[in-house]
């Protein structure tokens, strides 16, 4: 185990460079990722006016200088609001990848390692994977009512099984490798071995494996807004955007269609980006995709 | 085999019973079940109503087990803005979205695993790559933007189908299938992306096998060579993936049908949203994860049955 980790450094870093100029298309979308998350962190300086402020007069205005997307049915500028809509989908996407990987995490290095417990925690991981996500989450925000934070936790819980799935079959393999047995042996207690040995075998498929519940959790936010129990509607997101655009669609159908785009680029990039770190880093998982 | 086949019958029930829990406590967790049964505008004469209607003033345990028994004889509790059983709710909406359930992955399987096998054969073409970002576009684009798109394109700039609605094939069948399409496709990208990219995999897999290449030298066509040999050998991750994919397809199937304006289940919950009629959500909650367990019990059984290599 030392010599190829000792190795692996040094052809990574050789390698990020060749990497990104074979697929070009993961350069594409970490820079549009990047445009995107700068955007969202520096709105107020993106040409952008109040988000919420209502001008009655310029409803539903085509894009003109003044309003480069156009205005929506209450006179809000479109492109302030895409903008500012970035920063939900940005925060919810990055909250929930974190949140969700570090509880599964925790979970699925318990349930892999205490023998016991694994088949408890298993049987209510299957439970929460039997409910459809969106479902859980709608009755979720509907039970604790609409917010940010409520969104954030509706929507990381059914990530949840996901990811203590995958740690738990790493778990699974690794125990039985030598260098754990040998750290048993000597009598590493418990905590350390989990932290110090299985670990870090963990961490390349969560990365690939955080991307996809970030793009997803983008995805579903979108969903949860759209149908009305999402992000309040105080709020700009691109998903309140669509719901709010679709009633007038036959008339203004530009309102829908900048944050329809907006969210399908965002996720694409992530979801390519994704792949890319895939093939990089966990070629097992690459070869069977 | 029969002794198989009853293990894995009754290995749902641990699985049924976590659901039930799961969905009994989100509304005792999250504060006053009462309160948020009753709704915002509620007097609390009338919380209190409901509070001993419900049994609430019971010990949890008895409650919990009182409500399994409830769930046993099939009654999911009463809607709060109608009055009516959900059961008979559910009865009312299920047509549309089964329909829609029905053509969308009938349609998908079939245009998703021949582009999963298309994909596999010229692995590395342009064919592969094409199959590859309609999966990942498939992925990507949230389901609404689709229907929108669609809609836009298909019906209100070309007119070739109707914008929105529903007619039931057992009424109309030519209606049926003109308004079914462009929901149909539209909730299909998702469910194509995931069959075709699993089918591309385990196709790639099988066709680097011995038998493969044996039915290659005695000079068998391709074509048969890639849909008897290969798509038979690589059938069971792809029906697995078949099976998985309906949670999906239920969190699809809510958003097709509030954008094309089709009076099914996934209305029904849209609309509980709105009202704030939580026993509707819960009792629908119960009833697709119900579907769900037992449509995937369904596919392992088939398995065991066909595929004399899979054993428990």
């Amino acid at each position: 185990m030392t010599a190829p980790a000792a190795a692996m450094p040094r052809e990574r870093l050789t390698g990020l460079f060749p990497f990104l100029k074979r697929y070009p298309l993961v350069a594409i979308a970490g820079v549009v990722l990047g445009v995107i998350v700068l955007a969202a962190a520096f709105a107020p300086f993106m040409f952008t006016r109040d988000p919420t402020a209502l001008t009655p007069l310029q409803r539903l205005r085509p894009s003109s200088e003044l309003n480069w997307l156009g205005t929506d049915h209450l006179g809000r500028d479109v492109w302030s609001r895409l903008v500012y809509g970035a920063r939900v989908s940005v925060m919810v996407g990055l909250a929930v990848a974190a949140l969700s990987i570090l509880l599964g995490l925790v979970i699925g290095l318990v349930a892999g390692y205490i023998r016991w417990l694994d088949a408890l925690v298993m049987r209510i991981m299957d439970g929460l994977m039997a409910i459809p996500g969106i479902l859980l989450a709608i009755a979720l925000v509907s039970v604790s009512g609409a917010s940010l934070a409520t969104v954030i936790v509706a929507i990381m819980v059914p990530e949840i099984p996901r990811v203590v799935r995958l740690v738990r079959s790493v778990v699974l393999t690794v125990r039985e490798e030598p260098y754990v047995e040998a750290a048993v042996s000597v009598g590493t207690p418990l905590p350390a071995i989990l932290i110090r040995h299985i670990l870090p075998n963990c961490i390349p498929p969560l990365i690939v494996q955080a991307t996809y519940v970030c793009a997803s959790a983008m995805l579903t936010e979108a969903i949860l807004s759209f149908l009305g129990a999402g992000t309040p509607p105080t709020i700009p997101s691109w998903g309140n955007m669509v719901a709010e655009a679709r009633l007038l669609f036959q008339i203004a159908p530009w309102n829908l269609l900048w944050p329809g785009i907006a969210l399908a680029v965002t996720i694409l990039a992530v979801n390519i980006l994704g792949d890319g770190l895939r093939d990089r880093l966990d070629p097992k998982l690459a070869k069977r995709m | 085999m029969l002794r198989l086949i009853a293990t894995r019958v009754l290995s749902t029930i641990p699985v049924m019973g976590v659901v039930a829990l799961i969905v009994f406590f989100m509304l005792r967790l999250s504060g006053d079940p009462a309160a948020i049964l009753a709704g915002d505008t509620a007097s609390s004469e009338q919380v209190e109503k409901i509070r001993v209607s419900l049994g609430l003033t019971k010990p949890l345990y008895e409650q919990f087990f009182g409500w399994v028994v409830q769930l046993l004889r099939f009654d999911l509790g009463t809607s709060l803005f109608t009055g009516l059983p959900v059961t008979t709710l559910i009865a009312q909406r299920i047509e549309p979205t089964a329909m829609l359930a029905l053509t969308t992955i009938i349609f998908s399987v079939c245009v998703a695993v021949p582009m999963g096998v298309l994909a596999a054969w010229k692995s590395g073409g342009w064919i592969d790559r094409l199959v590859m970002v309609i999966c990942v576009l498939g992925f990507s684009v949230p389901v609404f933007v689709m229907g929108y798109f669609l809609i836009f394109n298909f019906a209100i700039t070309l007119r070739w189908f109707p914008v929105q609605g529903y007619t039931s094939p057992f009424v109309d069948f030519g209606r049926f299938l003109t308004q079914i399409t462009l929901p149909t496709i539209t909730l299909s990208f998702i469910y194509v992306a995931l069959i075709a990219r699993i089918t591309r995999a385990s196709v790639i897999e099988v066709l680097g096998e011995d038998y493969i290449r044996t039915a290659r030298a005695k000079g068998q066509v391709e074509a048969k060579v890639l849909f008897r040999h290969a798509l038979k050998n690589a059938a069971v991750p792809i029906v697995t993936v078949i099976g998985l994919g309906v949670a999906l397809l239920i969190g699809g199937v809510v958003v097709t049908e509030s954008v094309y304006n089709i009076p099914g289940l996934g209305r029904l919950v849209v609309d509980a949203i709105t009202r704030r009629d939580y026993p509707i959500i819960q009792g629908l909650i119960l009833f697709f994860a119900l579907i769900y367990i037992v449509l995937n019990l369904i596919i392992d059984i088939i398995y065991t049955l066909v595929d004399p290599r899979i054993r428990y």
